[in-house]
């Protein structure tokens, strides 16, 4: 994986003190690394130049910070600046229009549109709104019926028409529908297309004169590279976009296109895809900051706490705490807790989320195959377990510890292993749960 | 030419504008190294193949005693092109049923490329293809799947939404060998490389299909979105550790997009790119040249299409 921008400019600043003053010859040399990795995260080439110059005027003579490592400095100087040029996260505006209000969909195929127009949908309608959903793409194969089984999936009303008339005639009846429904936001789903595709995209400018919309949304892909230079201005050239809903942020995809996007557009991101299933939790508001140090790499830890706590439903929570509480904690427990942790991705990646651990990693040469290799065996020995053994670890002896090892393909010493540790963890979360301090062997107050 | 050029001619334009104007400076000097590096990456070709290309140059520069820049044009190309090579043709003769999975990101173009797979076996090699509709999760990929075996007039094996896909695919394998049809195609639904629990879940399926036929699936086809920028490796390496990826599709080439990734596609994985997608019509999956990706690059002076 990438380096961490900062032992990126460890390297670049060798020749700088603390406390001395950045000059230009140190400023080259870094800068240079900086483009590197900008580039490398996606983000578009006239946009590093730029974001580069910037930087650079900040970070002349400014005295480095006593407390500071001239790279930190430089990447404190960095974050800042790109925290700021990714704007603020945009809210949706119907100033100046009248109910219904529409809201255009728009982007390349496959950016995410018709699964975003019912995040959207169901979004709206959680905050008092009362959506409809209008289905435009008469091109792609079922997309209609994929429209209809999402409005039907989250209960949102929606209009169709199949793939029998042209697109701005399906539009202008689906908005005589939503009026006559007192509908007060219709969400139209357009076809996909190229930004260079000059009939489509004058088939969404008639779309725009029809509906007169009050935010046109361009939907595009959290992954997309250099290109996403020119489907950004293309489609603000032709439609002029009010806003970005940026897709498939659960991916692992650095995001530079998000940059590049707001850079050449000028409009905010307004909303951040985070997962496939139209749900709550599934489309956020636009946080610059998390964007930003991702970008740069600098590890996400909001994104994994927001991650932890989704996955750690409030009752669940709970539940666990009390069964800790009263020394409950079951090897079943262990096993689910391990598998949520899981599904947040692989090991390594997840360790690569806090900052500080991908460093960490190649320090100590943290292998994460090995690590998922370990935790791989230590699933495969409990699922090796009957019910009963997971509740009552103390009943497991050399036979149906022979059984497990065998049933798992590891030796019984694992199995020893995998217990002694499962006694350590539950003894010392107990302790925690009633404000004990723990006593953990070799560590002294 | 035709189709692939068509398609490719913005991607020509735009990368060769540029690297001709480059080029067409005087002497070469530190500043044409950094602005070949600088285009190189603004084309999504990445930056370690980059660097590896701009080395060589420089080495062939010296070795060559090249000093104007104008002459860098064929050297850079012939470059390029020895990172690509010609694709073995796909493994789906010589055995009564063969299997292809296709696997890829949400959104990435599976369900087309596979109609226009099934449409090109079928019309141009004469081969009797049948569909997996092996994307059970998202809404209405199965009716988008059957939509396109209608039109291109290949059966589509699929079940209830929702169904576990290993099922699926255990039934279409059957039909497919009890049918004697030659190659069953698998659509498979979009996941994320890095959600542990759905890659997973794509060893399962790739499993299962070699329950029932020995070494199957024979080809697992990775589609990507050509405007995809440096997570395409990302992409790439997990599907290939997860499903043991052989070949890969890319798609969406007819954008502005430079398809730059296909270089560090075949340079760092040693993954063959068979298809190019170029459009949403059926017959708009060429086959990958490397002579001819390359030279559609760099040959503005065909100004045929």
């Amino acid at each position: 994986m990438f380096d961490s921008l900062t032992q990126r400019l460890d390297t670049a600043f060798e020749g700088l003190r603390k406390g001395g003053t950045v000059k230009e010859a140190d400023v080259k040399a870094v800068m240079r690394e900086v483009r590197m990795a900008l580039l490398e995260a996606d983000v578009a080439l006239p946009i590093v130049k730029d974001f580069i110059k910037q930087v650079r005027q900040r970070a002349l003579g400014e005295e480095v910070h006593k407390a500071l490592k001239p790279s930190e400095q430089v990447v404190k100087i960095i974050h800042e600046e790109m925290v700021d040029m990714l704007g603020e996260a945009g809210r949706l505006s119907f100033s100046g229009s009248s109910a219904p209000h529409v809201i255009m969909m728009v982007g390349l195929q496959g950016a995410g549109k018709t699964t975003n127009t019912a995040k959207l949908a169901l979004h709206l309608r959680s905050s008092g709104r009362k959506p409809m959903m209008l289905a435009a793409d008469t091109y792609r194969p079922a997309a209609v019926d994929q429209l209809v089984t999402l409005a039907k999936q989250i209960g949102v009303p929606y209009y169709e028409e199949g793939t029998s008339d042209t697109p701005p005639n399906i539009v202008r009846r689906g908005l005589k529908q939503a009026r006559d429904s007192k509908a007060d936001i219709v969400l139209i789903d357009t076809a996909g297309r190229l930004q260079i595709d000059d009939t489509k995209m004058e088939e969404l400018e008639e779309i725009k004169r029809i509906s007169s919309p009050a935010e046109i949304l361009l939907v595009a892909d959290a992954m997309t590279g250099q290109e996403a230079v020119n489907i950004a201005r293309g489609f603000n050239e032709s439609l002029g976009i009010s806003g970005l809903i940026l897709t498939r942020v659960d991916g692992d995809a650095r995001g530079g296109a998000a940059l590049s996007m707001r850079a050449v557009t000028g409009v905010p991101i307004k909303y951040m895809g985070t997962g496939e299933k139209v749900s709550a939790d599934t489309l956020e508001l636009f946080h610059p900051d998390r964007i930003a140090q991702r970008i740069l790499g600098m590890g996400d830890i909001m994104s994994l706490i927001e991650k932890t706590e989704t996955l750690y439903e409030e009752e669940e929570a709970l539940r666990l705490q009390s069964k800790i509480m009263k020394n409950e904690f079951t090897l079943q427990d262990f096993l689910d807790q391990l598998q949520k942790i899981r599904r947040m991705g692989p090991l390594g990646k997840v360790m690569g989320m806090i900052p500080g651990m991908s460093k960490l990693q190649t320090q100590a040469e943290i292998n994460s195959d090995d690590m998922e290799k370990r935790v791989r065996k230590v699933e495969a020995i409990i699922n090796s377990m009957t019910p009963h053994e997971r509740r009552h670890p103390r009943i497991l002896k050399a036979s149906r510890k022979k059984r497990i090892a065998a049933g798992s393909g590891v030796e019984v010493s694992e199995v020893n292993e995998l217990l002694r540790q499962f006694r350590q963890m539950s003894r010392l979360m107990n302790q925690i749960s009633r404000g004990k301090m723990p006593k953990i062997p070799g560590l002294t107050a | 030419m035709g189709i692939f050029r068509r398609g490719l001619s913005k991607t020509r334009q735009s990368f060769f504008g540029r690297i001709s104007q480059l080029l067409g400076n005087t002497e070469i000097d530190d500043d044409t190294w950094d602005d070949m590096e600088t285009l190189l990456i603004q084309a999504d070709v990445g930056f370690n193949t980059t660097v590896q290309v701009v080395d060589a140059l420089q080495a062939r520069v010296r070795a060559e005693g090249i000093t104007r820049s104008d002459q860098l044009r064929d050297a850079l190309k012939a470059e390029l092109a020895a990172l690509l090579s010609f694709p073995p043709a796909l493994d789906i003769s010589g055995r009564e049923l063969s299997i292809i999975l296709v696997v890829g990101v949400n959104g990435s173009g599976k369900t087309t490329s596979i109609a226009k797979l099934a449409h090109r076996l079928k019309n141009l090699s004469g081969r009797k293809v049948m569909i997996a509709a092996g994307d059970t999760f998202r809404a209405a990929a199965i009716e988008q799947l059957q939509t396109w075996g209608e039109r291109i007039d290949v059966p589509v094996i699929a079940n209830r939404p929702g169904s576990d896909p290993g099922a699926v695919v255990y039934d279409a394998t059957m039909a497919a060998k009890a049918r004697g049809y030659e190659i069953l195609i698998i659509d498979t639904a979009g996941r994320l490389q890095n959600n542990y629990n759905l890659m997973r879940e794509l060893t399962k399926i790739s499993e299962v299909s070699g329950k029932v036929v020995p070494d199957a699936p024979h080809e697992v086809l990775l589609v990507l979105d050509g405007t995809t920028g440096q997570n395409a490796i990302e992409q790439a390496k997990s599907f290939q550790e997860a499903s043991g990826v052989s070949g890969v599709i890319v798609t969406k080439l007819d954008s502005t997009a430079k398809g730059g990734m296909v270089f560090s596609i075949f340079h760092d994985l040693h993954l063959p790119v068979h298809y190019l997608g170029l459009g949403e019509t059926i017959d708009d999956l060429v086959l990958f040249t490397p002579e001819f990706f390359v030279d559609s690059l760099f040959d503005d002076d065909d100004q045929e299409n």
